[in-house]
């Protein structure tokens, strides 16, 4: 039972990995009041970049660099046109993910089925021995514990800098931020570029420490259900991390319960995961009131200086 | 010196040039991207967009594959112009073909006159039920149709596994994953006798000119028009939102399960698992690239279509991955949408020095 209990912790701290990266990234963009619909293509990019590269040099660290740059590139692609170009965000967005997923086909072409060194799970002396707090805390890999680290960050800096008052000024009110002397679209452009890092960053985990290969659409949804987990949060970094593990857990599960044996067929088990941000999505969302005191004012909005 | 000043009123001229701009733009890109793999560029391009047509049978093919992306594109038009965000078309693509497959599968002997109508109208009826579900999430519970949509497509695809893996798998299939074949008359008339040229082929454009005059010449198209320029308006002006989304939904839910009941019946011929080739997110490209206009969606769906040839010829005679397709789709998107900044902005080329007089009489 216990061991039952420390795997399945275990593998849902593993599998909201990805989630809340992503959703962290893609937080911070949507409190600046931009909507960036490509946090799926985001992954993808970051994933087979990650991958190749790790594949190429056999270092990982430097498949993780390539995944920070090559989500924050494509999210600077989105930026060009939607901040600067002022095209419609929601349009934009899914062009990103379109543009993603062709992208990493056409470099992935070459890395199916191949090998990559994987990240190594960390081993902490002492700590990770503990019984079941030790395996469940101590014994991931260093991504992992980035995530948690990127979002106590993020956590604290929206809530308590100047720099995270800034950024809520121009997601609640563009015109009174730039009225105060801010550049609105410079300030959307760093953050959307911060946001694409981590989807980089999220999508490196998924090839070189989740799955750990390389495979077409190998995110299967989670950028999207990333974007959900930031509605659910009421765009509330603390929210993000519950969020994130309880469809971690749920994506568990549905593997889990299949690989039990249960009567259920395993395609409707897979299901499970987007059945769930469906009705959660719906849980949320009923309560309009509650996400419009939550939601930035500014969401999708285009900004356009007024001499 | 570039210098870009606001229009003031959207260009005549840019409303139709942009989109060919972006077409060249794309075209140059994607030339450039062939020549950083290695690769001829003229070459590629040329394989990708002009050989398919070339081929035997190439126009064929390319009316085929175009009747979907067609009916999907005109469901999307009419349900962006109104701001309703259907990414999902896939999802009800897929259910259309579940549902009007699942009777050809249920009614083998059935004769030809009663099944294909009656598929037809059940496979319609799939679409719109599930894109009626994402309205009526958006109406009822304010559950962004964006996100249902999309992940309706991931559940619907996950049922397709389960049937034709499961429950509908033919038994005489050798294991594969797919159904028994439909009989001949659940496979619709053609129009042109042994091939696959379906009734699609003919439906798909004569929608698209019914949906355009519904969206120009009626009330409730201009309902749509005013819904999404002026959402404030709308509603002083009475017009129900929530009417108008359950309408966009059902209509781009519904063409988009015809679309996937006759590419099940009419190229296809059984149910396999995978139906659709991301048809769901080329069709967004469609409906922008027709400018939103059903009747754009035509050409827009004929272009998007070539480019799923023009992959599959790229793997066959270059040696490319057949994702190209993807990569050009994207591009595409990006520079469609970037080109209508041209639409309310005007680049004008300035020489410094009157640039530096102009200052200097302000300063004055």
């Amino acid at each position: 039972m216990t061991a039952l209990l420390v795997a399945f912790l275990v593998s849902t701290i593993a599998a909201a990995t990805p989630l809340l990266l992503a959703a962290t990234g893609e937080l911070v963009v949507e409190r600046v009041g931009v909507l960036n619909l490509g946090v799926e293509g985001m992954m993808l990019a970051g994933a087979i970049a990650a991958f190749a590269t790790a594949n190429e040099t056999g270092i990982t660290s430097l498949g993780i660099l390539a995944a920070l740059v090559a989500g924050s590139m494509l999210a600077l692609l989105f930026a060009v046109i939607s901040l600067t170009l002022q095209a419609n965000q929601t349009a934009t967005g899914l062009a990103l993910t379109i543009f993603g997923r062709g992208f990493s086909a056409l470099v992935g072409a070459g890395y199916v089925g191949i090998p990559a060194p994987t990240l190594p799970k960390l081993h902490i002396p002492l700590l990770s021995d503990i019984p079941v707090l030790g395996p469940v805390l101590f014994s991931h890999d260093i991504l992992v514990y980035a995530s948690l680290v990127i979002l106590a960050i993020v956590a604290w800096t929206i809530r308590s800098t100047h720099l995270g008052l800034i950024f809520r000024a121009v997601g609640d009110s563009h015109d009174a931020a730039h009225a105060l002397g801010y550049s609105v679209v410079p300030i959307r452009y760093a953050a959307v570029a911060f946001g694409g890092a981590l989807a980089g960053l999220a999508g490196a985990y998924m090839s070189l420490a989740y799955t750990p290969l390389w495979a077409q659409d190998m995110t299967a949804g989670r950028g999207w259900v990333a974007v959900a987990l930031v509605t659910f949060s009421a765009w509330r970094p603390f929210w993000l991390l519950i969020g994130a593990w309880f469809f971690g857990a749920l994506m568990y599960l549905s593997l889990y319960v299949q690989a039990l044996g249960v009567a259920i067929p395993s395609p409707l088990l897979s299901a499970l995961p987007y059945i769930g941000t469906v009705v959660v999505l719906v849980l949320i969302s009923r309560d309009a009131r509650r996400i419009m005191l939550y939601r930035p004012a500014m969401l999708g909005r285009p900004f356009q200086a007024r001499a | 010196m570039l210098k870009i000043e606001p229009r003031g009123i959207e260009s005549k001229f840019w409303r139709y040039a942009s989109p060919v701009l972006a077409l060249l733009l794309t075209g140059a890109t994607s030339g450039l991207i062939f020549a950083g793999m290695g690769r001829p560029a003229g070459l590629t391009v040329y394989t990708f967009l002009v050989a398919p047509l070339l081929q035997q049978d190439g126009l064929q093919a390319l009316v085929v594959k175009a009747a979907p992306l067609i009916m999907m594109g005109v469901g999307l038009s009419l349900a962006y112009r109104a701001n309703v965000w259907n990414i999902g078309t896939d999802g009800q693509f897929t259910l259309g073909a579940i549902c009007g497959g699942g009777l050809a599968l249920a009614f083998p002997d059935a004769p030809a006159w009663a099944i294909f109508p009656a598929m037809m109208v059940v496979g319609t009826m799939g679409g719109m039920a599930s894109g009626g579900l994402v309205a009526w999430l958006r109406i009822r519970f304010n559950a962004n149709e964006i996100l249902t949509s999309l992940m309706l497509t991931y559940i619907t695809q996950y049922l397709l596994v389960y049937l034709v893996v499961g429950p509908w798998r033919d038994p005489q299939g050798f294991g594969f994953p797919q159904t028994a074949l439909f009989s001949d008359a659940a496979a619709g008339p053609r129009l042109i006798a042994d091939t696959n040229v379906h009734i699609g082929i003919l439906l798909a454009p004569l929608l698209a000119i019914a949906l355009w005059f519904m969206l120009e010449k009626s009330l409730l198209g201009f309902q749509f028009r005013v819904l999404g320029q002026a959402t404030r308006a709308a509603k002083f002006a009475g017009f129900s939102e929530n009417r108008l989304v359950w309408i966009a939904m059902l209509v781009s839910g519904g063409l988009a399960g015809l679309a996937g009941l006759l590419e099940a019946t009419g190229t296809l011929g059984q149910l396999t698992t995978t139906l659709s080739p991301s048809y769901g997110f080329t069709a967004i490209i469609v409906a922008f690239l027709g400018r939103l206009n059903p009747l754009g969606a035509i050409p827009a769906g004929l272009l998007l279509a070539l480019t799923y040839l023009g992959g599959d010829a790229a793997q066959i005679n270059l040696g490319l991955p057949n994702a190209v397709t993807g990569i050009f789709q994207g591009i595409l998107l990006f520079y469609l949408l970037g080109c209508d900044f041209l639409l309310l902005h005007r680049v004008k080329f300035v020489s410094r020095t009157r640039l530096v007089s102009q200052a200097s009489a302000r300063a004055v």
